[in-house]
């Protein structure tokens, strides 16, 4: 296995910068994440809403320092949301369950790019700035970018965020999966490497999905029967184990079909080899013969 | 055969008050723009970050190309499907469209955040994205658009070249270019002219399968599987109010001959079309199910039904009346009807129906959107007023005593 996952790294550099006209051509057919995907599994029934991850996140991706210090726990009275200069937050829930001394118990959520197995971003970007890796890690390429923001019209969860305030320069903000670190061998995401109580675990998406129905069986009061991410918009690299129902930790309900897949559909649909528009051109040429006005535009008036 | 005025330049000041107040708008839109490369899309817009596109795109750009159907509706009537009875109109509507697809590139250049990079889709293809389609089918027809409207030109310059100066001594060589050229593109126009309508349908309708992309953020009362046929039905419909709402405001500024009869015949097509567009809108309605957010009371129901109502069952009701297409009063009212509606839909699609999830406000266009919007509506308007006024496009008043004349 250690071989197949180096061998994996090798090519996956390269694979990550196939011609796009290649994956535009693939289609909707294209097969899924491979098995070699990485994912990460979050607990929340570990997460004790630290922040650490947030730190190290920061830290890795250069961002500019909060106002508060990630140790100021009086953050997590508001909710938060993701921003172009945080790429994962975490947020407190109350969802009405008690301790034995009746005190409220907290819930934390840690939010961050789910890195879709079929990215709606992606399949959205109008220059494939944006492009899923096999590693798993949806990638976004500023070099390639015109700053349209389809990407964010276009996730269901919300999650590219922009630099509105950049005149000419703006980027698209999220978390990149530290794709530099899980490219190299053992490499772990900083925010899975920091986690002190390992409520998140990193590895391989088909791994995660085991190990999470592995502590759904064996502790089954502990865990609700869901992992979120395993089907939700056609899966996703990032998966959650919780205690408690996900509504009421602020997910979404959303349906198990790829976002892209209709467009994907209708877009191939109509263009492969072009047979719409040159049957439309078509017929109207056959009007317009018919109608012999064509080629005589002046001369009849 | 029909006979109708050969188009003319419109011998008329050009410098009217109301072109004055045009000059207005664009002078207050170009100082937000200004504003814009200043100190960013945040500087001028309330765009957030839930809310990535406003009217910028709602408007100018998906509003726009719906409004500029009349180029390729009147295309289709006069030049393919050949009623040449209609051939007063097309230069015009051409000309609408021509101006309407220039200002969607500068639209999106003010809006989209690495302006420089605007080419980039020219380079770096990608098939799965609609956005893509519909670039390169609207960077295409523009062209397509500048090649239709090139025989104008040329027949106001053919035969009275008069280069300044020494350049004199070029004007026989000029001219013989200009025949050449004249020639070999009334032979090849017709190309152009199928290309053209071929184009529009696939943007317009693409444009219908631009919001698809976001299943769970579109209200269900738009989003469908046959938005993007909705689109172009839509923008087929709203072609000749289009006409009709431009014949009548240029008429009652300039002097211009009458054409109501023309109007009225153009707008029995109109019945028939916007009756298609209703019946899938309502048939997809009924199918779906969604009639039962008709009456939820949310921003989003309200403006459908409004979108509904006032912008499609009562023009269309009132274009089933012989005495409205009559009239230009009533023909006028129902255009405007139309087109009101058609802006709404795609209002409602891009901006009211879209509901982001974590969104915390709802999105309201700022002072400086609805600025820079204006602005480029009066530029489009202004560039109409100069080149109808210069070039000949269309019939003036007593052109055919004209016509006699010249010929």
């Amino acid at each position: 296995m250690n071989r197949h996952r180096r061998d994996f790294l090798k090519t996956a550099g390269a694979v990550a910068t196939l011609p796009l006209l290649a994956s535009s051509a693939r289609g909707s057919d294209a097969p899924p994440a491979g098995k070699e995907s990485f994912g990460c599994l979050v607990d929340l029934t570990l997460c004790v809403g630290c922040r650490k991850c947030e730190e190290a996140c920061n830290r890795i991706n250069a961002l500019p320092e909060p106002p508060e210090p990630f140790d100021d726990p009086f953050v997590l009275d508001r909710r938060r949301q993701l921003q172009p200069t945080e790429f994962t937050v975490v947020n407190r829930f109350h969802t009405g369950r008690l301790d034995e001394r009746n005190r409220a118990i907290p819930v934390f959520v840690k939010t961050q790019c789910m890195h879709c197995l079929k990215p709606a971003c992606v399949s959205a970007c109008i220059v494939g700035a944006l492009q899923r890796r096999n590693d798993g890690a949806v990638f976004y390429d500023v070099s390639k970018c015109i700053g349209c923001r389809y990407c964010m019209i276009a996730c269901p969860f919300q999650v590219p965020k922009y630099e509105y305030a950049d005149p000419v320069t703006p980027r698209v903000r999220k978390c990149t999966f530290c794709a530099d670190v899980i490219s190299r061998e053992g490499g772990k995401p900083a925010c899975a490497a920091i986690c002190p109580v390992e409520a998140l675990t990193f590895g391989r998406r088909d791994k995660l999905l085991e190990l999470a129905r592995q502590r759904i069986r064996s502790d089954p009061g502990r865990y609700i029967d869901r992992i979120y991410g395993e089907h939700e918009v056609g899966g996703t690299g990032w998966l959650y184990l919780s205690g408690e129902p996900f509504e009421k930790l602020g997910f979404l309900d959303l349906p198990s079909r790829p976002v892209p897949q209709l467009t994907e559909a209708i877009q191939h649909g109509l263009f492969s080899f072009m047979w719409a528009p040159l049957t439309l051109f078509g017929i109207l040429g056959g009007a317009m013969w018919l109608t012999r006005s064509g080629s005589h535009l002046k001369e009849d008036d | 055969m029909h006979s109708h005025a050969k188009p003319l330049p419109v011998r008329a000041p050009f410098w009217t008050p109301g072109v004055l107040v045009l000059t207005a708008f664009m002078v207050a839109g170009a100082a937000f723009i200004l504003a814009r490369f200043v100190g960013g899309l945040e500087a001028v817009t309330n765009l957030d970050q839930t809310h990535p596109w406003g009217i910028w795109i709602g408007i100018d750009v998906a509003t726009g190309v719906a409004l500029a159907a009349g180029g390729f509706t009147t295309a289709a009537l006069a030049h393919v499907f050949g009623r040449r009875f209609y051939e007063p109109v097309v230069r015009p509507a051409l000309l609408t469209a021509m101006l309407g697809y220039t200002l969607v590139p500068i639209a999106l250049l003010i809006d989209i955040g690495r302006s420089w990079a605007i080419w980039h889709p020219i380079i770096y293809w990608q098939g799965n994205s609609v956005l893509f389609e519909v670039a390169m089918c609207v960077v295409i027809y523009t062209h397509v658009l500048y090649l239709e409207f090139i025989p104008i030109v040329m027949e106001r310059f053919k035969g009275r070249i008069n280069l300044p100066g020494p350049l004199g001594a070029l004007n026989g060589v000029a001219e013989s270019l200009l025949g050449l050229a004249d020639r070999t593109l009334s032979k090849i126009m017709w190309i152009f002219v199928l290309a053209g309508v071929v184009l529009s349908c696939m943007h317009q309708s693409g444009l219908g399968s631009l919001m698809l992309i976001a299943p769970s953020k579109i209200h269900p009362l738009w989003y469908t599987p046959i938005l993007p046929l909705l689109f172009l039905t839509s923008a087929i419909a709203v072609g000749f109010p289009m006409v009709i709402f431009e014949y009548t405001l240029a008429s009652s500024s300039l002097p211009l001959k009458d054409e109501t009869d023309l109007m009225a015949s153009l707008s029995r097509y109109t019945a028939v079309l916007l009756g298609i567009y209703l019946a899938l809108k309502l048939g997809d309605m009924v199918v779906r199910g969604t009639y039962a957010h008709l009456l939820e009371g949310t921003a989003q129901s309200n403006a459908f039904l409004v979108e509904l109502l006032l912008g499609g069952i009562v023009p269309w009701l009132m274009l089933l009346s012989p005495r409205v297409r009559r009239s230009r009063r009533g023909l006028f009212a129902a255009a405007c009807f139309i087109i009101g509606g058609v802006v709404l839909n795609r209002l409602n699609v891009f901006l009211v129906g879209y509901r982001a999830p974590h969104a915390q406000t709802s999105y309201f266009p700022s002072v400086g959107e609805i600025a820079v919007t204006a602005g480029l509506i009066a530029a489009l308007m202004f560039l109409y007023r100069l080149l109808v006024t210069y070039l000949p496009i269309l019939s003036p008043h007593g052109a055919e005593a004209s016509r006699e004349v010249i010929s």
